[in-house]
C-alpha cells in the first residue's frame, strides 16, 4: 500500500510542482494543500490528468481552525477539504484550500468539475459560511428556513441563540432566546507531549 | 384555449413513502416531474458539532443514531478513524466480530430496504416477511450489546465485550402458550454463535421466499424496470457508492478494493447490475444478502476455533479489566483517567471509509491532540444519492418518484446528521 502512496505523491509532485503548498503523507493518506486561487485549476487537473484520474468527489468538509489546539490560531481560519477517489487507480487524496479572508471566506466552486460537490458545498456554506463562487444554487441546506448564523463555526454556541416552542396563548410557534444554561461535563484538554509517560507504565 | 400551467406540489415531510422526513418540492407538468427539489435538514441534530463537545468514546452512541437501520456499521467507521489516528492494532478476534456484525447489519439494512420499498410501490406482503427475519437479527444485537438497535458495541481498539454464551429466550405469557414458546426457543438453547449459525442455515430459504414474491412479480417489475436509470459515468460523477453504483455496473466495493479488518480473508462475490435501474439495484441487494450470509458463516467458523482478547490491551485507549483495576495501582490510574478525561488522540487527521450497506460511509476526523475531536465530518452515502434526485426523477411520472426514493435507500438520520 505504501509503495502506491509513494507513487501517488510522486505523481502529484510532478504534475503540480510549485502549485502545492504542502503535501503530507500521514495515517496512510495523502493530503495536498493549495491556495484558494489555484483550487479550481488543481481540481480540474486532478480529475482530468490521466495518471491521477480522480473521477469521484466523495465529500467536501468545511473546517474552522480558529481554536485549534486550544490556542489562538495564527493562519487563515476557514478551509474546505475535499476527499477524492479514483476508481480507476484505486487511490484517494485529500485536497485542502484555505479561504483568504476570515471575515468573508470565499472559494471557487468545484460543481462544474464534480456535480456531487453541489450539496456538499451548500452544506459547507450553511454550516461555516464559506461562499463558493460559481455555485449554481447556494442555499442553506441543513438548518431551518430563516436560520441566522453559521452553526458549526467555533464561536457559535452548541445550544444556539434561539429556541422554539408552541405558545398556547398566541396559538402559534414562537422563537425566544435560549433558556438552556451551557454546561460542560468533561473539559476539553490538550496535554503536553509525552504526558503520563513516566517510564514505568 | 385553456391556459396550461405547471403544478408545484409538496411531497412530504409527512408522506409515508418519504422514508422519514423528506420534504420534496415537485414541479409537475401533468403527471410528469419537471423538477424535484429535496429539502432536507428536518432531522438535523448537529451530530458533528455535538461530537466536538464530547470525548471520543462518548460519541460512539451518536453514531448509532445516524443511520438508524445499520447501526454497527456507523460505529465501525468512527472507531476505525480513531484507531487510524492512534495507530492502535485491533485484536484479530475483534476484527472477525466486527466483520460478522457488519454483515449482520447489512442483512438488517437490506431487509428493511426491500421490505419498505415493496410496501411503497404496492407489494404489501414483503414487509411482513422481511421484518420476521429482522427480529432474529435484532435479538442477536440484543444478546451482544443489550440493545436491539442502538448497540454502541464497537469501541476504539476493539469491541466492548466477547460474544455471549447464551441467547435471551421467550417466556410464556397470556398470548404465548408453552408449546409456542418451546418452538420459538428451539434455536436459542446454545450460544449466540449457535443461534446465528442456525439463522444462516435458514436464511437462503427465506431469500428464495422473497424472490418468489418479488423477482418475477409482474407489478414489481412494471414499477421498477427502466425506472431511475443511471449510467456508470453519471453514477461516478454524482458520487454514488454501494448498491447504487454497483447497480449501474461498476464493480466497486471497498471490502474488495480497499479491504479493511479481515475482509481480505473472506470468500465472497460482488454482484453488479447491468441496466442501472431500480430493478437491478434490487437484484444487487438480494444477492448481497446471500453473500453476507456466506461471510457470516465463515466468521462463525473462525470465531468458534479461535478464542482471544476482543479489545486492545493498550490501557491508554481501552479500560483495563475490572479485576486488574482493583488489584493494580497503575491500572486504577488508567481507569480513572479514561473515565474522567477520555482518550487523547494525537494531532492529525484521518478519513476512514467502510462499505456501509448503503454505500461508502466515511468519517473524517481532525484531532488537535485533545480528548475531544476538533472536527468530525460524517460522509453519508444517502446524502450524495439524494442530491441526484433532481436528475434521476426528471421526466418520470410522479408515482416513480416513490420508486426512486425507495431504491436510494434514504435514511434521514444519516442525511441530516
Amino acid at each position: 500500500m505504501s509503495a502506491k502512496l509513494e507513487r501517488l505523491s510522486q505523481t502529484l509532485r510532478n504534475v503540480f510542482g510549485e502549485t502545492l503548498q504542502s503535501l503530507v503523507l500521514d495515517c496512510g493518506e495523502v493530503t495536498i494543500e493549495v491556495t484558494a486561487a489555484d483550487y479550481l485549476k488543481v481540481a480540474r487537473t486532478l480529475r482530468d490528468h490521466v495518471d491521477l484520474h480522480f473521477e469521484q468527489l466523495v465529500d467536501i468538509s468545511g473546517l474552522d481552525f480558529s481554536t485549534y489546539g486550544n490556542s489562538p490560531w495564527k493562519g487563515k481560519r476557514f478551509a474546505s477539504a475535499a476527499h477524492l477517489l479514483s476508481v480507476r487507480h484505486n487511490w484517494r487524496v485529500r485536497l485542502r484550500a484555505f479561504a483568504d479572508d476570515d471575515a468573508f471566506p470565499v472559494l471557487d466552486s468545484v460543481c462544474d468539475v464534480w456535480p456531487s460537490a453541489n450539496w456538499n458545498e451548500r452544506e459547507a456554506f450553511d454550516l461555516y459560511g464559506i461562499m463558493y463562487v460559481g455555485h449554481p444554487d447556494l442555499r442553506r441546506i441543513l438548518t431551518d428556513y430563516g436560520f441566522v448564523g453559521h452553526p458549526f463555526r467555533k464561536d457559535f454556541p452548541v445550544s444556539g441563540y434561539v429556541e422554539m416552542r408552541y405558545d398556547p396563548e398566541q396559538g402559534r410557534v414562537v422563537y425566544q432566546p435560549v433558556t438552556i444554561e451551557p454546561r460542560e461535563n468533561t473539559p476539553r484538554i490538550v496535554r503536553e507531549e509525552n504526558y503520563g509517560d513516566v517510564g514505568h507504565g | 384555449m385553456a391556459e396550461i400551467r405547471n403544478y408545484t406540489i409538496n411531497f412530504g415531510p409527512q408522506h409515508p413513502s418519504a422514508h422519514g422526513v423528506l420534504r420534496m418540492v415537485l414541479e409537475l407538468d401533468g403527471e410528469v416531474v419537471e423538477r424535484a427539489d429535496p429539502h432536507i435538514g428536518l432531522l438535523h441534530r448537529g451530530t458533528e458539532k455535538l461530537a466536538e463537545t464530547r470525548t471520543w468514546v462518548q460519541s460512539v452512541p451518536y453514531m448509532d443514531r445516524l443511520d438508524y437501520v445499520s447501526m454497527m456499521c456507523n460505529e465501525h467507521a468512527y472507531c476505525m478513524a480513531i484507531e487510524r489516528l492512534l495507530g492502535v492494532q485491533v485484536p484479530e478476534r475483534a476484527q472477525y466480530i466486527r466483520v460478522m456484525f457488519d454483515e449482520v447489519t447489512r442483512i438488517l439494512n437490506h431487509l428493511l430496504n426491500i421490505g419498505t420499498h415493496g410496501l411503497d410501490i404496492g407489494a404489501m406482503t414483503m414487509v411482513l416477511y422481511t421484518f420476521r427475519e429482522r427480529e432474529d437479527l435484532m435479538d442477536v444485537y440484543e444478546a451482544v450489546s443489550g440493545a436491539r438497535m442502538h448497540a454502541a458495541y464497537y469501541r476504539p481498539g476493539g469491541v466492548y465485550r466477547d460474544l455471549p454464551d447464551r441467547m435471551p429466550k421467550y417466556e410464556v405469557n397470556k398470548f404465548r402458550n408453552d408449546k409456542v414458546v418451546r418452538d420459538l426457543n428451539a434455536a436459542r438453547d446454545g450460544s449466540l454463535l449457535d443461534f446465528l449459525e442456525d439463522f444462516t442455515n435458514r436464511f437462503p430459504a427465506y431469500c428464495d421466499e422473497y424472490e418468489t414474491l418479488l423477482t418475477d412479480n409482474r407489478i414489481w417489475k412494471q414499477r421498477t424496470v427502466g425506472i431511475g436509470v443511471v449510467s456508470p459515468e453519471q453514477a461516478l460523477a454524482w458520487g454514488f457508492t454501494g448498491p447504487m453504483l454497483r447497480g449501474s455496473g461498476v464493480a466497486w466495493d471497498l471490502r474488495k478494493k480497499q479491504p479493511y479488518e479481515v475482509y481480505d480473508r473472506m470468500d465472497f462475490d460482488i454482484p453488479i447490475g447491468k441496466n442501472g435501474d431500480c430493478y437491478d439495484r434490487y437484484l444487487c441487494r438480494m444477492e448481497e444478502m446471500r453473500q453476507s450470509n456466506r461471510i457470516i458463516k465463515q466468521c462463525i467458523d473462525w470465531l468458534r476455533k479461535n478464542p482471544g482478547p476482543v479489545i486492545t490491551d493498550n490501557h491508554k485507549v481501552a479500560p483495563p479489566s475490572r479485576e486488574d483495576m482493583k488489584a493494580n495501582m497503575e491500572e486504577l490510574i488508567h481507569h480513572f483517567k479514561l473515565f474522567t478525561e477520555g482518550i487523547h488522540v494525537p494531532k492529525g487527521e484521518a478519513y476512514a471509509a467502510i462499505e456501509h450497506p448503503k454505500g461508502e460511509f466515511g468519517v473524517y476526523a481532525v484531532s488537535d491532540g485533545a480528548n475531544k475531536p476538533y472536527r468530525l465530518k460524517l460522509r453519508a452515502p444517502g446524502f450524495a444519492h439524494l442530491a441526484a434526485m433532481d436528475d434521476m426523477a426528471r421526466g418520470h411520472m410522479i408515482a416513480d418518484v416513490v420508486a426512486i426514493i425507495g431504491t436510494m435507500d434514504v435514511v434521514f438520520g444519516e442525511i441530516d446528521r
